[in-house]
């Protein structure tokens, strides 16, 4: 056959099962932002306590996370824990756990660092100006940290949807395999397939994460 | 665990074998991109920023199986190692050249135009003035990189490269020592990345005092 295998998208419902396995990976990183972020936020002031063991804690937590791929982290939570344990986590279920406590991590560095950034005379200023503790936070402090970390926790998205390709290693039905399930059902009348597909799954990628980045940066650039 | 071992270290040595090529690639292909992008070159400057965009808006995974299933498709045929330096490259390129980017922007205007005013062209005052000057800044950020994208090598197992994650794999499903195989494939990564790691915390803090010393 010498049509363009780009036709092959077109055949059945093959592009609606691909944004369907998109919508997969797109879920599992919506559902571990939206835990990931108040925990981070608890886990950024947890992080900014001044106790010598509470931050010995947070280190080896926030270190230990980010060092280790999160492909290692995925296969730790799926093949270790029903080994330790003999709790039998569904894939879904350990990738959704994984970037929680990635997200976790990653998010409370972020909380960390821009509170830090904010200067010590914002808080002495409020208070010279007779805010007490929780109108200082309420009104000056929390507001001019949202600013900056609206951008980056954006970010942070973005990166939890394309490090979320990785669940198909642990055997979740999401893009890439239905990419593969199309590509081997075709193989003989498309044996280009192949191609297309994977290059259609690349542009998806992009088309999912290019705005929401454009987003980030127009933001960020709004609030300097 | 005596058997297991030396399969980790012939691993190890190809993840770090494929990843320090990538790394070093993607370095290059950051400083050539920044340049490009830091002088304005047109045409070129459009190129760039795409390449950019569609780099750092795409998983790695995919990238390489693009380059690996898709391009045999119209006669590409790489070699499984190839397609990692490939989208190593290809992905850290684009990391590179933000972090370069970044760094070359903070450098004062003044620095160009007093060397201008000396008489050099501008690739001279890029690369005697400008360029030294944020690769001192840029550190931080490339070295956070380096450990981003050796952290990312842990996907070549998806195209059938014989790295860490595909060696511990395959003992899991060959003698079901999940536990052991799961330490194993920790202590590795630890061993490689948390030199990296601690050597960028250093970096960093000896950065700051030079910066304070202004």
């Amino acid at each position: 056959m010498q049509d363009l295998g780009i036709s092959i998208l077109f055949r059945g419902s093959n592009f609606i099962r691909l944004l369907g396995g998109l919508w997969v990976t797109v879920r599992i990183s919506l559902l571990a932002a939206g835990l990931s972020v108040p925990l981070g936020i608890l886990f950024g002031l947890f992080l900014n306590i001044r106790n010598p063991v509470t931050k010995v804690i947070g280190r080896i937590y926030l270190d230990f996370i980010r060092i280790m791929p999160q492909l290692v982290l995925l296969f730790i939570v799926f093949f270790g824990a029903t080994r330790a344990f003999g709790w039998n986590l569904s894939n879904e279920l350990s990738a959704v756990l994984v970037f929680t406590l990635w997200g976790t991590a990653e998010m409370g560095d972020l909380v960390r660092g821009a509170l830090i950034s904010i200067p010590k005379q914002q808080y002495e200023s409020a208070q010279a100006l007779g805010f007490d503790t929780l109108q200082t936070y309420r009104f000056i402090i929390i507001p001019q940290t949202l600013r900056r970390l609206i951008p980056l926790t954006i970010n942070l998205v973005t990166r939890m949807i394309k490090t979320t390709s990785l669940v198909v290693l642990i055997g979740i039905v999401e893009m890439m395999k239905v990419g593969q399930q199309i590509i081997d059902a075709n193989r003989f009348e498309y044996p280009t397939a192949a191609l297309w597909i994977y290059g259609v799954i690349f542009l998806l990628y992009f088309f999912t994460c290019w705005p929401i980045s454009r987003f980030a940066k127009w933001l960020e650039r709004k609030w300097n | 665990m005596r058997t297991y071992a030396p399969m980790y270290v012939e691993a190890a040595l190809l993840t770090l074998r494929i990843g320090t090529t990538g790394i070093l690639l993607s370095v290059a292909v950051g400083i050539i991109c920044s340049g490009v992008l830091y002088n304005r070159v047109p045409v070129l400057k459009g190129i760039v920023s795409a390449y950019v965009e569609l780099s750092r808006n795409t998983p790695l995974l995919v990238q390489l199986f693009f380059l690996y299933f898709g391009l045999p498709k119209i006669g590409i045929r790489l070699s499984g190692q190839m397609c990692g330096v490939i989208g190593l490259t290809f992905l850290g390129g684009s990391y590179m050249t933000e972090a370069f980017r970044s760094s070359l922007e903070a450098v004062e205007k003044i620095q160009y135009e007093s060397a201008m005013s000396l008489g050099m062209n501008s690739v001279q005052v890029f690369r005697y003035v400008i360029f030294p000057q944020a690769l001192a800044t840029a550190v931080p950020s490339v070295i956070a990189n380096v450990v981003f994208l050796l952290k990312e090598t842990s996907v070549f197992s998806g195209i059938a490269l014989a790295d860490l994650m595909y060696v511990a794999k395959d003992l899991i499903g060959l003698y079901y020592q999940t536990g052991e195989a799961l330490l194993m494939l920790v202590i590795a990564y630890l061993v490689i990345l948390l030199p990296v790691s601690l050597l960028g915390s250093v970096l960093e803090r000896r950065l700051r005092y030079a910066g304070f010393g202004n």
